[in-house]
């Protein structure tokens, strides 16, 4: 069992900086859990606190039956792969991926058969006489992790595991983490400012904001059913439309037209009240003819993403007076052009309502604190 | 038209020789003056490698008339040889001290965080060249005094290394700032202890820094007069630095064939010591890995 247990965590900078605010979380044995949000919103520091590079200032750490709050990171039974790797320049690659078991006074010959068999899973067999300078960035990665393997550890601990290779590297890395780490079946922890890292990779994601978690769940739940505005702007390689929207009547009036409310929040909005609407760009159709139930505008910036485009469009003002943009995501081959007038429908179950921010019917998801500004720090 | 044009072409050409000829003159001109130069500090070299083969040196430079029994008569000088030995313990104990503490401090400095750090580190650079020198030899020497280290070769070393450490801690810390935490933070990770981190990790990544200031520390040593001169009583510990002042006043002239021969001697060990190490780790003043 090392499943981690995270209890009212709080970690206070000497300078007065919150970085973590009370924090509760497990994390199940054997996930792939990712740690996602903008920089400063102390996603890194809880990773290090769980590592114990960083000492909590209140509450508590556990990692299987062990609460470990106040062990010196090497006594965690944890490996940690940082951002840069930190491989040691010294040493040969072999030396490397040995060192952990050097420290735990493993005799030469033993630790050298592991540090080659642990090579030979991850494919480094070949590399293993050179140094760190002379890898490419995945090879270095693989070394790092080979080194994170070697000492069997109960927990992986990444920091932004994907951040420090090229692009087209990055899509087989991660490919390649995500096998290993269902191959391996240990509890893992990343950390990603990249919402389609987390999305990709992770089993769950935690999104956090300014020292606090404000949504805990699988990647689908996060991207179809955000918690707050937060995580609706946050996750989604476009994100969420949010449009003001009001209550009238058994329908909400949205951008000049009306909408039926959506059905998880029916019951549960008065007439009269001020919403958000919300609804992904993914899930709305661009028709070039009126359709019923769709918000309608004139059509201002098409962007060309390959296999679809993603068509902006100039709505009716709310009424506030304020103009709304709204994006949609239109395949391939039916792209409208900049001036056209267009219709937008959601597709059914899949629009949202937000007050005050937080959606709206969720009754079944686990209330998530009120958010607070003006804190957090990346360490 | 063509006309002009010919005379344009022929006055162009005779104007583009000239230019060539006196850049040509300007090239040879500097050259001869850089060769003037050079030989001007040269020539103190060329009687360092002649004088000491010679069987009346003087002054000047001149084709030497071969012999070794200046080398002879330096050895039956009875503490030639035991200065350089002198030289070698001075030097050799300042250096080890000098790396050693100015590890750790630069260490603790570049990784701790002080307040008004880089104030102390300005203020003890600044004072440094005030510990060694001149006009701090009364109260050192009264220092020494008191703690009974006068006439003695600990008292030396510590006052020299006091002197250089500020410098040492000064180029270190840029090593040690330049070095990844998170080198060390992967090591804690495995569970490595703090001295285990040094050793394994820091001291082998810093190892350039490490050498450029033993070495620094070396020379220094080697070529300083006063804290030896002031502190040591008897030329049975003086350095070679000291003992080659005796050499001048002995017979109240300069004994020019001792002398060439024992500079020699003198500046050898440093100048092959330059050039191992500057072989085997390379002469770095900053930090910065590779990576």
């Amino acid at each position: 069992m090392s499943a981690i247990t995270l209890r009212e965590l709080t970690k206070v900078y000497p300078n007065g900086v919150r970085a973590l605010d009370a924090l509760d979380l497990e994390i199940a044995d054997g996930e792939f859990f990712a740690l996602l949000g903008p920089s400063g919103c102390g996603k890194t520091t809880l990773l290090r606190t769980i590592a114990g590079l960083e000492v909590a200032s209140g509450g508590t750490v556990r990692i299987g039956e062990r609460a470990v709050t106040n062990l010196p990171p090497g006594q965690r039974d944890v490996a940690m792969v940082f951002q840069d790797y930190a491989l040691f320049p010294h040493m040969t690659v072999r030396d490397n991926i040995a060192y952990p078991l050097r420290i735990k006074k493993v005799g030469k010959a033993a630790r050298q058969d592991k540090a080659a068999a642990t090579a030979d899973e991850l494919g480094l067999s070949a590399l293993l006489d050179r140094r760190p300078g002379q890898l490419s960035g995945g090879q270095q990665q693989r070394v790092a992790l080979a080194r994170a393997m070697a000492c069997h550890p109960q927990v992986f601990l990444l920091d932004e595991p994907l951040s420090n290779l090229d692009a087209r590297l990055r899509l087989e890395a991660r490919t390649f983490l995500k096998r290993l780490q269902r191959e391996l079946g240990v509890t893992t922890v990343f950390v990603t400012h990249d919402q389609a890292e987390a999305l990709a990779l992770a089993d769950r994601i935690a999104v956090m904001e300014g020292g606090r978690i404000r949504q805990v769940g699988t990647p689908t739940e996060v991207f179809r059913r955000p918690a707050n505005t937060f995580v609706a702007g946050f996750i989604g390689s476009t994100p969420m439309n949010l449009v003001p929207a009001r209550v009238d009547g058994d329908a909400l009036a949205v951008a000049g037209v009306r909408l039926p409310v959506p059905e998880e929040a029916r019951g549960e909005v008065t007439d009269g009240e001020h919403l958000v609407y919300g609804v992904r760009p993914e899930y709305l159709d661009y028709s070039p003819d009126p359709v019923t139930d769709a918000l309608t505008g004139q059509v201002v910036v098409v962007e060309n993403l390959g296999s679809f485009s993603l068509v902006s469009l100039d709505v009716l003002p709310a009424e506030d007076g304020t103009a709304t943009s709204v994006q949609v995501v239109v395949p391939e081959g039916r792209e409208p052009e900049p001036g056209d007038t267009g219709w937008v429908a959601p597709r059914p179950g899949r629009s949202l309502v937000y007050r005050d921010g937080e959606l709206v019917g969720s009754a079944a998801a686990p209330p998530v604190p009120a958010p607070r500004t003006g804190v957090g720090a990346d360490a | 038209m063509s006309t002009v044009t010919t005379t344009t072409d022929g006055t162009g050409t005779a104007d583009r020789s000239r230019a060539a000829v006196r850049h040509m003159l300007a090239r040879i001109g500097r050259y001869v003056f850089l060769c003037l130069v050079l030989a001007f500090f040269a020539l103190p070299l060329l009687w360092l490698a002649t004088a000491p083969f010679d069987d009346t040196p003087t002054i000047g430079t001149s084709l030497p008339d071969f012999t070794l029994d200046n080398f002879r008569a330096l050895l039956d000088n009875p503490y030639a040889l035991t200065s350089l030995v002198n030289s070698v313990w001075l030097a050799g104990g300042t250096a080890l001290l000098v790396v050693t503490f100015a590890a750790l401090a630069a260490y603790a400095l570049s990784r701790v965080r002080v307040p008004g750090r880089d104030a102390l580190l300005y203020g003890l650079l600044l004072l440094s060249s005030i510990v060694t020198g001149t006009a701090t030899m009364v109260p050192l020497f009264e220092l020494a005094f008191r703690l009974h280290l006068i006439d003695s070769r600990l008292g030396v070393i510590l006052i020299l290394t006091g002197g250089l450490l500020p410098a040492a801690i000064f180029i270190l810390k840029d090593f040690m700032d330049a070095t990844p935490t998170s080198y060390e933070e992967s090591a804690r990770v495995f569970g490595a202890s703090p001295l285990q981190i040094m050793r394994h990790i820091v001291v082998p990544v810093v190892r350039p820094g490490l050498a450029t200031v033993g070495v620094w520390a070396v020379a220094n040593v080697w070529g300083n007069f006063l804290v030896p001169f002031l502190l040591l009583r008897g030329p049975d510990k003086a350095p070679a630095a000291v003992i080659m002042y005796t050499l001048y006043t002995e017979g109240g002239q300069a004994d020019l064939r001792l002398l060439s021969t024992f500079s020699l001697l003198y500046s050898l060990p440093v100048a092959l010591m330059f050039v191992f190490v500057s072989s085997r780790y390379g002469f770095r003043f900053h930090g910065g890995i590779k990576r």
